[in-house]
């Protein structure tokens, strides 16, 4: 009756098959919590919308070169992009913090499964959820009339960006997901990651900031990443700014997993 | 799968909080197939102690045996021999019945359609077939109770850890606990579990301990545990006190409580003495009767000599999370 409990291990394989278990789990809760899923995926549209309509007309003929909305559009779009992945990754905080607070955690730890799996299938299931909304903010951004003069090879190149930045951003929340006290503060704190693209080059070429500004700009992780993007979308080369922004992503990635690791156990041997 | 004669082994275990001694040396054993009930208000250190054993949280000091592996250094050996159902529920509110019990099944790797099969069984065992495809965030309190249970039953662990199984249901929700329970025992798992309820300890458990203040103040069956409480009493209400006076002196063993003119009459709970009992009363004179059994506050006064904490003082957990 019971022999079934007692021959498996929680090593290797069974981290992969407790992984893809907890994968299923979180795809299975984003479809039926319709209303959050539509609401990341509808975020970076409403950016979108707003800022080629409202916006676009004056700050595309602002832009060096530019004439109209069109040119701003172009601009834009790689900061939509990392507000798409953004917005995805601040529900990663929101949801891991409120498993923690629910006892299902618990009733995983007191399980022999593997101890990754609860965090990893979480961080797969935002990957998955990030590269649905990416496809639809780009669908939406060519039938406002968004062309691409990227090469395969360069748009292979957003791609994996984009997978990297999800994979960096998503650590980064669970982390913060973790430490937060409760669901509503852990919905909060990562809010800084919607703001900052804004303190980009993703809206306005930083030269347009001032000073202390525009020094924040050019030197946070966002610029790099949205410069890489911009250039690759472009067909253009993105140079230094490249492995600036593989850079950033790993550096973020390895450090958040480790903090979130540790926030996991600890939490655990408390 | 246990070989072990014995489920549980606590020796001398310690654990504190800051300088808020939750544990403070705790020995206990419990032999396999039988039901170990661990009673005692807020803040007597249950959950701790169910953490612990359950791997949640590491002990400061002592040794603890589950399912005859070391809680320190083996815990995955033990989390593969038990089955918990904490005190909040662990179920995926987002998940229907059916599924959550399939996750389960899934993560204790049993072949699929095992897997489907053990989750009908049990929706049908819980009485939960009819909202198996519902999502459980619509379920009522006894229900979600019940999945989470069932939840814990999923891989048919030989011990299971219930922590305050009963708290909140409604009394019809909390015999249909009870009956499972039961029929677990029947099946000869092994039950480890935390109550504020006398009742339920006294229904369910083989062996009861008394948990306060972080020591095991009592230990022993249901029935020699009652033996050392002031058995049940009768109170009786006098409208004067000169026919307390008069009952007083006629019925043996009662003690009059002439400020509140209340004689009080030792009972040992049957139908009989109290048949008697009354028979004896003069009705003109009596205002009121009141049966008392023994609670968890008796048990406290009787065993510590204080009665229960301000049940405001919550299990330290949550403060350390």
């Amino acid at each position: 009756m019971s022999a079934t409990a007692t021959t498996t291990t929680a090593a290797g394989p069974d981290a992969l098959r407790d992984s893809w278990t907890m994968l299923r789990r979180n795809l299975l809760q984003m479809v039926r919590y319709k209303s959050l899923t539509l609401m990341l995926i509808g975020q970076p549209l409403v950016f979108l919308l707003l800022f080629v309509y409202v916006f676009g007309g004056t700050m595309g003929a602002g832009l060096p070169g530019g004439t109209d909305r069109s040119d701003y559009l172009v601009f834009i779009m790689p900061a939509i992009v990392v507000i798409t992945i953004a917005s995805v990754s601040l529900s990663t905080a929101y949801t891991i913090a409120l498993d923690m607070e629910k006892g299902i955690v618990d009733r995983f730890r007191t399980m022999a499964i593997a101890k990754s799996a609860v965090l990893t299938g979480r961080v797969l299931g935002a990957i998955v959820l990030t590269f649905v909304a990416f496809v639809v903010v780009m669908a939406v951004a060519v039938l406002l009339g968004y062309r691409s003069d990227g090469t395969v090879l360069g748009w292979l190149g957003v791609v994996g960006l984009v997978l990297l930045m999800t994979f960096a951003l998503t650590w980064l929340t669970v982390a913060l997901g973790l430490s937060a006290p409760n669901a509503e503060t852990a919905s909060n704190t990562p809010m800084p990651l919607m703001f900052l693209p804004f303190l980009s080059s993703g809206f306005v070429p930083t030269d347009s900031m001032p000073g202390a500004i525009r020094w924040f700009a050019d030197y946070q992780p966002f610029t790099p990443m949205i410069n890489t993007l911009r250039a690759w979308m472009s067909g253009g080369g993105a140079g230094s700014d490249a492995w600036l922004a593989v850079g950033w992503s790993v550096l973020i990635a390895v450090l958040c997993y480790f903090w979130a690791r540790g926030l996991y156990t600890k939490v655990r041997a408390s | 799968m246990s070989n072990h004669t014995t489920a549980i082994e606590v020796a001398g275990m310690t654990k504190s909080y800051a300088d808020n001694a939750v544990l403070r040396g705790i020995d206990l054993t419990v032999p396999s197939g039988t039901v170990y009930a661990l009673l005692g208000p807020n803040g007597a250190g249950k959950t701790t102690m169910v953490r612990v054993l359950t791997t949640l949280i590491a002990a400061d000091g002592g040794e603890a045996r589950v399912a005859g592996f070391d809680v320190r250094r083996e815990p995955d050996a033990v989390r593969r021999s038990i089955g918990v159902t904490g005190q909040f529920s662990a179920i995926d509110e987002l998940l229907t019945g059916r599924e959550n019990l399939q996750l389960m099944a899934d993560l204790h790797h049993l072949p699929r359609s095992q897997g489907r099969a053990r989750a009908q069984e049990l929706l049908e065992r819980f009485g939960l077939v009819d909202a198996a495809e519902r999502s459980a965030s619509t379920y009522s309190g006894g229900m979600k109770r019940r999945l989470d249970l069932a939840m814990t039953l999923v891989a048919s662990p030989r011990l299971i850890f219930l922590d305050e199984p009963s708290t909140g249901l409604d009394p019809r929700s909390r015999r249909d606990l009870w009956q499972i329970i039961r029929e677990l025992v029947d099946d000869g798992v092994t039950i480890f579990l935390t109550t504020q309820y006398l009742e339920e300890a006294d229904d369910l458990a083989d062996t009861v301990g008394v948990l306060d203040g972080g020591r095991l103040v009592a230990e022993g069956t249901p029935a020699e545990l009652k033996r050392r409480v002031p058995g049940g009493r009768v109170d009786v209400t006098y409208a004067d006190p000169a026919g307390l006076a008069v009952a007083a002196g006629a019925i043996d063993g009662a003690v009059a409580d002439e400020e509140a003119l209340v004689l009080r009459v030792p009972h040992d709970g049957t139908l009989d003495a109290l048949q008697r009992l009354v028979a004896r009363l003069d009705n003109d004179a009596v205002t009121g009767l009141e049966v008392r059994t023994p609670d968890l506050d008796d048990v406290f006064l009787a065993l510590t000599g204080h009665a229960t904490p301000d049940t405001e003082i919550r299990e330290t957990e949550e403060v350390a999370r």
